[in-house]
Order: structure tokens, then sequence, then C-alpha cells
């Protein structure tokens, strides 16, 4: 009886996600100084699987903040290749490039597109290449597009065909969601009248580990998610959360009161072995973050009184390293991809801010304005910080630039939306 | 020169709704609230069978919340005689048992939360276990910042949120 209960409640999942395509919304706050002028021409036969994929990569550009789009909607028939090209229309309105293309439905109810990005000013393609996948995923194609058009111009790397996590609740109903990084294609993990918190992606993208209160106490559970499959992962005595993958996705580090106060310990996702202790402090340890390449560890303690951050390396002897002085209060540790920028969140005067330290200079800034600031995630570039703050009451997710000139903001319609998480590039 | 994505797949989330869970966990015990609660006790039932104070009683021991200040767990003075009253009620009433359930204000990090909440537990559990309580009649649990009485965003909710709640079991 209890496997048929979860079954319906996996049914009535689908249906409200069919029911809600979009629910978190995105709008550009700032944006920085100098965009890229680019045209995206419509792509021949576009809209032939029933949706098309140009609207979906220009919207991608501009969210960017890092290009700016030319119009191109009054031009009939639009060009599809570079030798159907008025140059003189492009340089007239100051395109620095013009991106045509065109999309082929295949009978297996694939999807590919092809198109090449055009120098205005030297008249020669910059980039010539294609992409192709399923037909239900043609929001998925245009981000890859849209990726490679980023990395071309700018030498980011994408991030457009990621994914996000997040919690929204609503009333006292919590959701684990994940959706597209345009905040479309929502699908939620599962729902509970209990709290939900920490997510993290798994290094591939194929599982989310997040503490979960449905036992009445915190305990670890990872999610498969093209299964649906759940299993906890941590349930000792007392408190068992804070969640951190190790890259090789068969290790995490969690917190855990069983012996006590909160430290940090290392178990083996597969449920297997005891876990092992990685800090000793008599204070709270927990939050711990990883860097790339697993050796070190980044964690918040209370150890010198107040919370802060600290780094460690994993398995040394030597006592971790603190690297925050600015306030009596810094947590949430967020290490870029590149290792180089720590982002975190700092109490100062009563507010609480997402902060960026270069940890080449040990140089801290303030990268927000709100004041209930909660878990930054770095985009998979790291180029773009995601986080959590208060609006008007309401819990809703912005998003702002490592330079802090470019901002962006997600909500959802109703209710609280908070935990955000960058996943992996698909 | 096409690069082609066969692995574009977001890996089927839509499948995941038709499978069935292989490892669900057995149903989640019941809410210490919901727990079969013994009508207020006959007038004649010995008093050391009694498995929570009754109700109505006044002072200390009819309080059940412990306040703090932000980012502290040390139990202030004034809160001393709360956590005494019920030391000496649970020594007195072997048979009661009490969870500590931690809170906290929603500033800051969840998880330091849920770790400052369960500091604010123990810290209860301590002072109870210090005067004579046995550690079997005490569980502690922390919520965090996630289960506020008082969900306003202003000073006088966070007092109230910064708590330590002595819950009796079948109460």
């Amino acid at each position: 009886m209890k496997n048929s209960l979860f079954r319906l409640m996996g049914l009535l999942l689908c249906l409200v996600t069919f029911a809600s395509r979009a629910e978190v919304t995105l709008e550009i706050v700032t944006q920085g100084d100098h965009q890229i002028p680019i045209a995206v021409l419509p792509f021949a036969d576009d809209s032939a699987g029933g949706n098309a994929i140009v609207p979906v990569v220009r919207a991608d550009l501009v969210r960017s903040g890092l290009f700016s789009s030319v119009d191109a909607t009054d031009i009939h028939p639009a060009p599809v290749d570079e030798t159907q090209l008025n140059w003189d229309v492009w340089t007239g309105r100051h395109a620095d490039y013009v991106v045509v293309g065109n999309v082929q439905v295949q009978s297996d109810q694939t999807i590919e597109v092809r198109f090449r990005v055009m120098d205005v000013a030297t008249k020669v393609a910059r980039l010539s290449t294609g992409f192709k996948g399923p037909l239900s995923q043609y929001r998925m194609v245009a981000h890859h597009v849209a990726d490679a058009i980023l990395e071309n111009l700018t030498g980011y790397q994408g991030m457009f065909s990621s994914h996000i996590a997040y919690i929204t609740k609503h009333r006292n109903q919590r959701s684990l969601k994940v959706a597209d990084s345009d905040g479309y294609n929502e699908q939620t993990l599962i729902t509970s009248n209990e709290p939900i918190i920490s997510p993290r992606w798994s290094p591939d993208g194929t599982k989310m580990a997040y503490v979960s209160f449905e036992y009445q106490r915190p305990m670890v559970v990872v999610q498969t998610l093209a299964t649906g499959r759940r299993r906890i992962v941590a349930r000792f005595k007392g408190s068992n959360s804070a969640p951190a993958w190790l890259p090789d996705g068969k290790h995490l580090a969690v917190a855990l009161t069983k012996d006590s106060h909160s430290q940090i310990y290392m178990i083996n996702v597969d449920g297997t072995g005891a876990p092992q202790r990685l800090t000793f402090s008599s204070g709270i340890d927990t939050e711990p973050f990883f860097t790339a390449d697993g050796k070190t560890m980044y964690f918040t303690s209370d150890r010198d009184g107040g919370p802060q951050i600290y780094r460690t390396e994993l398995f040394s002897s030597d006592l971790p390293q603190r690297l925050t002085y600015g306030s009596t209060y810094a947590v949430s540790p967020r290490v870029s991809p590149d290792g180089k920028l720590l982002a975190f969140v700092q109490r100062d005067e009563g507010a609480f801010h997402v902060m960026l330290q270069d940890l080449a200079t040990g140089q801290s800034q303030v990268m927000t304005d709100t004041t209930l600031d909660e878990s930054p995630s770095f985009a998979p570039n790291g180029k773009y910080i995601m986080y959590s703050t208060q609006l008007q009451d309401r819990g809703i997710l912005s998003i702002v630039s490592t330079d802090g000139r470019i901002r962006q903001r997600l909500t959802t319609q109703t209710g609280d939306v908070y935990e955000p998480v960058w996943g992996p590039l698909q | 020169m096409k690069k082609t994505l066969v692995a574009l797949a977001i890996t089927g989330f839509l499948a995941a709704c038709s499978s069935t869970p292989t490892e669900e966990p057995s149903k989640p015990a019941a809410t210490p609230t919901a727990a079969a609660a013994p009508a207020a006790p006959a007038p004649a039932a010995p008093v050391q069978n009694l498995l929570y104070p009754p109700k109505g009683v006044g002072g200390a021991l009819g309080q059940r919340s412990i306040y703090y200040t932000f980012d502290k767990y040390s139990i202030q003075d004034q809160y001393q005689p709360i956590v005494a009253a019920h030391s000496d009620f649970l020594v007195s009433h072997p048979a009661a048992k009490v969870i500590l359930q931690g809170n906290c204000d929603e500033r800051g990090s969840r998880e330091y939360n849920l770790a400052l909440g369960q500091r604010r537990a123990d810290s209860v559990r301590k002072v109870m276990v210090a005067k004579g309580v046995k550690d079997s009649q005490i569980e502690t649990v922390s919520f965090g910042k996630e289960k506020p009485h008082n969900p306003a965003h202003n000073k006088a909710a966070w007092a109230e949120n910064r708590r330590t709640d002595i819950v009796y079991q079948g109460e």
C-alpha cells in the first residue's frame, strides 16, 4: 500500500510539472556597460518542430549581460546563410556579429541546428558548428548554441546549458526542484511538509544530495534524478546535514552531531563503512565545500568564537587556516571552479551580504545591497554567483556577476524560493 | 566541423515519475505531539506516573521555552529556573521524557543555524543531566531556522524564534 501511495504521488508530481512550465521567472536588474551587439537572424525552418530555437538563443545572450540583441525582425526574407547577407545593413545597425543558421527535424524526432557566427567587420565566419538533440529538448539544444556563441566571442566557458536546483515553500509545503538555468522546464524531485535544505548536485549531475527532516530530524538523502530512487546515506544519532560531494562522486562530507557537537565527517555514498572524522574542534564545524580537485576543504567553524571560514588540506594534520576577519559572522563558503575566488555570507551591522574574496590577496568586497542573503553558488564558468535573499518579505533568488556589474532576479509567483545551487554543464 | 551532442538528454526526469522508489524507508515516526496522549490524568493517579507537568501549573514549570540572544547558545540567568524546575520534575517522574527542540532566527546560514540549534538544545540537556536527569529521558533535535514560530521578518519575531522548546512526550 505504501508503494502504491508513492506511485500516486509521483504521478501527481508529473501532472503538476506539466502544468507549470516556467514557474520561476527571470528579470534583468542591471547589466554591464559594454555589451557585444549581435544579430541572431531567424534560422531557416526554425519553427518546423513547433518551437523556435532562435528566441531562446537571443534571450540567453541578452540575459548574460554580455550581449545586446540587434533587431532583425524587419528583414524579409531573413538571410539564412552568409551569402545572402547585406553587410551594409548590419554595419549600419552597429552589429559586431551576425548569426545565420538552419534547423532540420529528423524523422526520429531529433532536431539538428547548424549555424555560423559572422564577423561584420571582416565578413569572415568566427564559428561554424551545429548541435543535435531530442526535439522534446529543443530548449537545451538552443542553450548549447548560445553557449558556443558565448565561448567563441567572450572566452567565457558555457553556462546556459546547465541546470539549477532550489527549494520552494508555499505555506507549509516545501519542494526541491530542478530547472534549466533560465528557469524553464522545472521539475519537482520531492515535496514534503517538513523542511528540506542544502541540495547539492553530484559531480556528474545525475544525483542530488540534500537534507530532509521527514523523519522528524535532519538526515542526508541521495536521490537519483533519472529514476527518483532515494536512499538515506546518513541517519546517525542527532543531526545529519551539510552534504558536500567529493569529485569522485562516491564520497560525501557531512556534518554530524553523533559524537556531541557538529563536526565534519566523510562517508561513502553507498552506505558502507564507518564515518571518517575530518575536523576536530570543540566548536561547531559545518558547511564543508571542496575545491574542484577535492584536495582542499573550506568550512564554517566557530572555534574562535563566532562563525568564520576556514580552509584545510584533506587529511592534513596542520591546523586549518582562518580566511575571514572582516566581521563577527562569516558563513557558507563556496569556491569558484578555478579555485581563485571565495564567496561567502558576512554579517555587517545587522545586514547579511554575499561577499567575494580574492584568495590570492585576501581582499573581500560586498556584492549585494540586500540584507538577508544566503546560499551563494557559482555558475559552472565561475563568472556569476546565484544566491537567495528577501525582497518585500519574500524569498527570491538573485544572480550577480563576479565583477558586480550584472544583476538578475528569479522569483516565483507565490511563496518563497531559496537554497539555489548551480549544477554542472550537461 | 559538426559537433554532435547525442547525450543532450537531461536523463528524463519524467521517467522518474513512473518508477517506484525501491528504497523508501519505513514510515516516519509519528510526531511527538501526535503520540497517544493520555487524557488529563485522573486525580487519584499516583503523582510519579505523570508524563508531563499538569496543565495550568504556574511558575517556572508552566513555561516550556528558553530564549537566546543572536548566535548564542548559553542559557541566560533568567531562564535557569525553568530548566531547574523541569529537571526536578524529570528526576521525580522517571517515566517522563522530553524532546528538547533547538530553534534559530531566520538570519544567516541554514546549516550553521542547524548546528547552532543543536547546541541550544544540548546546552539545556547538559544542565538537566547535571541536575540528575537520566540521559534516557532526554532527546535533542534541532530545527535550525526551518520552523519559525513567528514567520515575520523583524526583531520581535527573531527574538521569539531563538528558542529551545521543552516538549514532553505524550503531552
